[in-house]
């Protein structure tokens, strides 16, 4: 690892992994508690080094498995800790019921969950079945593409999430070995500029053995609905406060600030492509292809899913004659989240555009903008004709596209 | 809880602070009792270690004495006790 040092920041060439672990160390994490997982591995075992080594003063604890991950994670952030850890597909599984516990704590907790496809059939390679699986619990939920974006996230997780508007954890998702093991540069800030803007964690109240609480309480059915009513508020403060803690982000260190969507020539296109993760990335090439063709297409990549940005999707969708989205999830007996998450946003509108919606990269298949360009032609062609399609398996032998 | 009229009202995340029975007095769930034997007890205190409802007291005379305002029955302080000082009875019983 090249380490360049210029006025305080470094410029780094490192892993989607390591660029989350330099996430937490940047942010000056107290406690950070895993256990590891391919392919999240490589980021716990970067902060245990940065422990060792004194560059980082947290106290690692170990644990036997991811259920007692979280629960220590719980724990150290109930006493008012800045804490930290990370997981992948079945670990975050095992995670699920204290997930809740994090959540409905108000807890702040950060985790960066390495998309990978659950088993059986074994699979270490990306999609979004195991996050999309957990977005019901009350956890801001950010999907990055690059490895900059990983390390931008964390930090500016924790300075959304603590606060006190706020108060709820974030998962920073990052796909399996298409950015958890490729190498990137990524620019890490000057700690001082850091720590001036982000200021250690005041917790809204904290465990405190001089005067003792109870916490996990019977709660009857009279006063149950409020404790969640006030989850739900504080996932509409945060769709307010994403914008602007990235603006402010964008403004103090020069680096891209954490938005809810990233769009390229989607001004004038006729087709909008709609899409998450690296695949957005991607479909910049199939879009500029699809132009030459004749096709005026624009893709846009969803960045947060939770809080779902209802009104951004809706400002897209009004600017298109029609949508094509392509999610790396299924939820089995519906289709993809984005595709059936965009759709009820849209259901409210007098008019809206046909959408044509495909399941695709399921496993860690390849989809290169040759593939995201073929959907959006057929896409095009379909809704063209007026016959949009829901939930097409992009690349299933057998079901090849006509 | 106190009266609480708007959700503005309610606090972040349901807790409480320790308060003696705030459920009523759960010794009435019983079905078995624990009774203490002071002849065998050494004074250990294993049974007010481990009692989960805090329902074993400490008297001035070093011995531990039954709340059974509290006690529930669940005879965890007959197990632990190393002089099999603490007999399980049935309530009609005892």
């Amino acid at each position: 690892m090249a380490i360049l040092v210029e006025k305080g920041w470094r410029s780094i060439v490192v892993t989607g992994n390591h660029a989350a672990a330099w996430g937490a160390r940047v942010a000056k994490v107290q406690v950070v508690a895993a256990y590891p997982i391919t392919p999240q591995t490589t980021v716990v075992e970067k902060i245990a080094e940065f422990v060792e080594k004194g560059e980082l003063n947290a106290v690692y604890i170990r644990v036997e498995s991811e259920h007692s991950a979280m629960t220590a994670c719980i724990g150290a952030s109930a006493v008012g800790a800045r804490t930290f850890t990370a997981t992948a597909a079945h670990g975050l599984a095992l995670m699920h019921e204290c997930l809740w516990w994090a959540s409905a704590s108000r807890l702040p907790i950060v985790m960066a969950v390495i998309n990978r496809a659950m088993g059986p059939g074994w699979n270490i390679w990306t999609d979004y079945g195991d996050t999309m699986a957990q977005r019901d619990l009350g956890w801001i939920q950010i999907y990055c593409a690059d490895n900059q974006e990983v390390f931008d996230s964390v930090l500016q997780a924790y300075k959304l999430c603590e606060d006190h508007r706020v108060l709820l954890p974030c998962m920073v998702d990052l796909e399996a070995f298409i950015l958890s093991h490729t190498y990137m540069p990524v620019r890490v800030p000057p700690q001082d500029e850091v720590d001036g803007w982000l200021p250690p964690y005041e917790p809204a109240w904290a465990l405190d053995p001089e005067e003792p609480i109870t916490h996990g309480n019977l709660v009857f059915p009279a006063h149950y609905m409020e404790f969640r009513y006030l989850m739900q508020e504080a996932m509409e403060k945060a769709k307010e406060l994403i914008p602007q803690v990235g603006r402010e982000y964008e403004k103090r260190f020069g680096l891209t600030g954490l938005d809810f969507m990233e769009t390229y020539r989607c001004e004038d296109a006729e087709m909008i492509i709609l899409t998450m993760g690296t695949m957005g990335v991607e479909a910049r090439i199939s879009v500029d292809k699809l132009r030459e063709k004749g096709i005026r297409a624009g893709v846009a990549r969803l960045r947060v899913f939770r809080p779902f940005p209802v009104e951004h999707i809706r400002r897209l969708a009004e600017g298109a004659e029609m949508l094509t989205i392509i999610d790396r999830h299924i939820s089995y007996g519906a289709e993809g989240a984005l595709a059936m998450e965009t759709k009820w946003a849209l259901c409210a509108l007098d008019e809206r555009p046909p959408i044509t919606s495909f399941i695709a990269g399921i496993g860690g298949r390849d989809v290169t903008h040759k593939d995201i360009e073929r959907m959006a032609e057929k896409a095009h062609e379909w809704m063209r004709a007026g016959e949009p399609r829901e939930g097409v398996w992009y690349g299933v032998r057998g079901l090849e596209l006509p | 809880m106190a009266e609480l009229r708007t959700y503005e009202e309610w606090p972040l995340t349901p807790i409480s602070k320790p308060t003696a029975g705030a459920l009523g007095k759960t010794g009435t769930w019983r079905t078995f009792r624990p009774v203490i034997d002071e002849e065998k007890c050494v004074k250990c205190h294993l049974c007010w270690l481990y009692c989960p409802d805090a329902a074993m007291e400490l008297g001035e005379d070093g011995f531990p004495h039954v709340n059974y305002d509290y006690c529930k029955g669940c005879g965890i302080c007959a197990n632990e006790c190393p002089k099999k000082a603490i007999e399980i009875v049935r309530e009609e019983v005892a």
